[in-house]
């Protein structure tokens, strides 16, 4: 596979929320407005890629019995620095993630990459997988975010969008979220049936 | 105490109104059997990290001065050692414990709603870098109560969903969507509970 495409991977065709279903608990969470969505998409972004590095440069040191724990610890390292940064430069970012900021540790999305991937590739692939299923990720919840808030509050970013537009106050509510991501994924699958259809006519 | 409890079970739950557990909620809900399996053995593991990471950070971390930097990682390891003891414990004393809810405890280390809870008990019980009176026993309570509420979520759920293996739903809705749209609606409900306690 091509470093391109290696990169390209996780973006799309095999995006980590909307197709392989991982880190469902962070999209939604933090998908209240764009704000919120683009700081957790660039700390989970983050963390992917260094711990994709960090395990890709020391799989061969690491003895297979205890590759998850090392992993762990990997990850954890990173998510701390993350939590540090962003306490002490975005604490109003810091705060509005709360208690998703730690719970990086434990998205799924960041030990599947390390253990399907970084511990079987090199650095510069790793790092680039890394970057695309984070880019993924901060796709995904940028997505949500964009349909949450626009509905639920009638801005984007904090600026209003449509003047004298009633929001639905719902979307940013959880079942707001529940639904949007729903009707997402049914969204996704129907192309999906579509373009197989399409395929064996 | 009564406060927390209601709180965590239905106010708070951790499913409809955290976001926290998505992935077992919507992995292991298509049985009864299974659901109920997952929700103890979350009830168990979740009340014992409780009760193992409080004094942890409030007696270690805090005072060396290193809680901010070391409390996500050392959290993670003492679940993870945990959750292992647990398993190889609960093999020699209960064989029948085991067969039941054994093949769950790998799962549950890297699930968020135990990570998640242990870090909601140190927002809670230690406020200004001091550990409140009771906290111990606060976080106990809250971690056994946000069990009960996952697992509340989850017999809800799977019981839903084998009732909908029967019916004719459009091709793309099938499995996780509507399993979400669903969710939205039970998540809907719970918000009804809101007003129960002063928040």
């Amino acid at each position: 596979m091509s470093k391109w495409a290696t990169f390209r991977d996780g973006l799309f065709k095999n995006n980590p929320v909307f197709v392989v279903n991982l880190g469902l608990c962070p999209t939604l969470a933090t998908s209240t407005s764009l704000r919120d969505a683009v700081g957790m998409g660039l700390a989970a972004t983050f963390v992917t890629v260094g711990s994709n590095v960090i395990v890709s440069a020391i799989r061969r040191a690491v003895p297979n019995r205890v590759r998850i724990p090392c992993y762990v610890v990997v990850i954890a390292t990173f998510v701390t620095i993350v939590e540090l940064f962003l306490g002490a430069y975005q604490p109003d970012l810091y705060k509005a993630l709360g208690i998703f900021l730690p719970l990086i540790v434990v998205n799924c999305i960041v030990l599947y990459r390390a253990e399907v991937y970084a511990s079987k590739n090199g650095v510069l692939s790793s790092l680039l997988d890394g970057f695309g299923m984070g880019f993924g990720f901060t796709l995904a919840v940028l997505l949500l975010g964009f349909i949450r808030e626009g509905l639920g509050k009638g801005t984007l970013m904090g600026y209003p969008v449509i003047p004298g537009f009633d929001p639905v106050g719902i979307m940013v509510l959880p079942p707001g979220g529940f639904l949007t991501m729903g009707l997402l994924l049914a969204f996704f699958s129907w192309r999906r049936l579509k373009s197989k259809e399409g395929k064996s006519r | 105490m009564f406060a927390i409890v209601i709180g965590m079970v239905f106010v708070n739950n951790f499913v409809f109104a955290r976001f926290l557990g998505l992935c077992p909620y919507m992995g292991l809900t298509k049985e009864m059997s299974s659901a109920i399996g997952m929700g103890m053995a979350v009830i168990f593991v979740m009340t014992i990290a409780s009760i193992a990471t409080y004094p942890l950070y409030s007696y270690f971390l805090l005072p060396f001065g290193v809680e901010r930097v070391l409390r996500t990682a050392s959290f993670i390891l003492v679940i993870a050692a945990l959750v292992q003891f647990i398993e190889m414990l609960l093999q020699k004393v209960n064989p029948a414990l085991y067969k039941a809810m054994g093949i769950y405890l790998p799962i549950i280390t890297t699930n968020c709603t135990i990570l998640g809870v242990t870090v909601l008990n140190i927002d809670t019980f230690v406020k200004d870098g001091k550990a409140q009176p009771g906290g111990l026993v606060g976080s106990a309570v809250q971690g056994f109560s946000a069990g009960v509420g996952f697992t509340l979520a989850m017999i809800l759920m799977s019981s839903v969903r084998e009732r909908m293996e029967m019916a004719d739903i459009p091709k793309p809705l099938r499995g996780i969507p509507i399993a979400f749209i669903t969710a939205a609606l039970m998540s809907m409900a719970f918000l009804g509970f809101s007003g129960l306690i002063k928040q």
